[in-house]
């Protein structure tokens, strides 16, 4: 059997976890405000538009774009459309079952989408062929294959990578292949809440005792795109504060050591 | 309403400082706050906030159904936000949509937050807020009035939730956004605290916010906050010396 299959953790680990906390230190090892390692592997799926395989520690995301031509939505003829969609695949976890989205995998599709749609990574304006008739459809599609904590941050990091790598598929329809036209870098930090403590990247572990969380979305000019305080227990204002400042200079980090070169 | 266009050639702030509706930067839409309004359920509310008109019905605290949503240490908050389909400009379809299973599930959380959950295992708790009409805003005047129809069920609370919304239109930071604010304008906030002591119960956020404007849009909600909590307070307390004036006579 996995270890804490059905989000029980045993009390034995959660006070080890406090414990650790209150010496300044996390279960891992890590530092209050350390990401896990990240690693972003481009174009694992040649037959999308645009893919991304992330990983953030042992949680595995497969972030795929396709871009098909459609009609626009009737109040937004000039624009092109963005959906985003999270799959909690029943592979990634014992409690994951098949069928629709649930809740869950719902926030967490529409705060991924919150980011890359506000942070204005791409410029709908851009994706229309003809105006309220014909414009390109973006859809990011991302699969949760390995679960390990912190899904909202690596499918924003997955959706972010497939759009920069994102090839518009022109040809098929009598236009040139174009590069899909990617501006901003949004990044968003997820934090959990673990007694009084707040970590930045939580495991599973860390979710599974944690009272509430927050995810802030910000992109390479310091501003703020998007932000969701998830579960029951609650954050002060000093808290959230502190968490939009550490995701701002967290996000800078991410962007440069990791999404430089994608 | 005429189609407005596009965000860019809209004004939504006059040369005299005021929003459309005539409102300054910080000031609320009006607020009208009724209490045990329907005859079955536990505990009610009716709430008019703009032209928001929502209902709010609270069953429970009852046996948790199906079994396995039943939890041996708590009760089970299930909130249900739902849509009129003649709320908005254009038909909604009813049923659950992707927003508003979003919307249930941050307002089930909040209202989690300020209820003694610990006092009834293997509970439910149902929370049904009906929009009648939408005017911007539904979401933090569904759960305001729902705290306050969970305290009219005599349900046992730490404190009721208020909640209310700043964001950002044609560049400045307003409070309460109205439906053109909202649409056309480049952020939203909605926002919910346990008044007593100022904890966050829910707080989302869309658009592009400095981290300055945001703590403006914080300090407007402070003050806020205050007052609807003052509006709650009233309202459940005309509810008992309404019934004290009827078993008097």
């Amino acid at each position: 059997m996995p270890r804490d299959e059905l989000g029980i953790l045993s009390e034995i680990k959660k006070n080890f976890i406090l414990r650790k906390l209150s010496d300044g230190v996390r279960g891992d090892g890590r530092k209050f405000d350390e990401f896990r390692e990240i690693s972003i592997q481009t174009n694992y799926v040649p037959r999308a538009a645009g893919s991304a395989m992330v990983t953030i520690g042992k949680t595995r995301i497969l972030a795929g774009v396709k871009i098909e031509i459609g009609e626009p939505f009737p109040d937004t003829p000039n624009q092109g459309v963005l959906t985003t969609n999270v799959e909690l695949l029943p592979i990634s976890f014992p409690t994951f079952e098949s069928g629709p989205p649930n809740e869950v995998s719902i926030e967490i599709s529409r705060v991924v989408d919150r980011g890359i749609r506000e942070g204005k990574t791409i410029e709908l304006k851009d994706l229309v062929i003809e105006e309220g008739k014909k414009v390109w459809i973006v859809f990011i599609d991302i699969d949760v294959l390995d679960v390990d904590g912190n899904i909202f941050d690596a499918c924003n990091l997955g959706a972010v990578a497939a759009l920069r790598t994102a090839v518009i598929p022109g040809e098929a329809h009598g236009f040139k292949d174009a590069k899909l036209p990617v501006n901003n870098t949004p990044v968003s930090v997820t934090f959990a809440k673990l007694g009084d403590w707040i970590v930045a990247d939580p495991t599973i572990e860390e979710e599974q005792m944690s009272s509430a969380r927050v995810t802030v979305t910000t992109t390479e000019d310091g501003h703020i795109r998007a932000m969701q305080k998830g579960l029951s227990g609650t954050f002060t204002w000093k808290e959230i504060e502190d968490a939009i400042n550490t995701s701002i200079r967290l996000g800078k980090e991410i962007r440069e050591k990791y999404l430089q070169g994608v | 309403m005429t189609l407005l266009g596009t965000a860019s050639d809209i004004k939504l702030i006059n040369d005299d400082g005021l929003r459309l509706d005539g409102r300054g930067f910080d000031e609320l839409r009006p607020i009208k706050i009724e209490v045990n309004v329907l005859n079955r359920a536990d505990g009610s509310a009716y709430i008019e906030w703009g032209g928001n008109k929502i209902l709010v019905g609270v069953y429970g605290p009852r046996e948790a159904y199906p079994k396995h949503s039943q939890n041996i240490n708590k009760a089970f908050v299930r909130a249900r936000y739902s849509m009129a389909a003649f709320s908005v400009d254009e038909r909604k379809r009813p049923g659950p949509d992707r927003r508003s299973i979003e919307i249930s599930k941050v307002v089930s959380e909040a209202l989690e937050s300020a209820i003694i959950v610990e006092q009834f295992p293997r509970a439910e708790i149902d929370v049904f807020i009906e929009v009648l009409q939408a005017d911007a805003g539904t979401r933090i005047a569904g759960l305001t009035a729902s705290s306050v129809a969970v305290a009219a069920a005599g349900i046992p609370m730490r404190d009721l939730v208020v909640g209310c919304t700043a964001g950002k239109a044609d560049g400045q930071v307003l409070l309460d956004l109205s439906k053109e604010e909202d649409n056309f304008g480049q952020a939203d906030i909605p926002f919910a605290i346990l008044p007593k002591t100022g904890e966050v119960v829910l707080m989302q956020m869309d658009g592009d916010l400095t981290v300055e404007e945001m703590s403006k849009a914080h300090s407007m909600l402070d003050k806020a906050l205050k007052h609807i909590y003052n509006l709650q307070r009233e309202a459940l307390s005309k509810s008992f010396t309404d019934v004290v004036a009827q078993w008097g006579e």
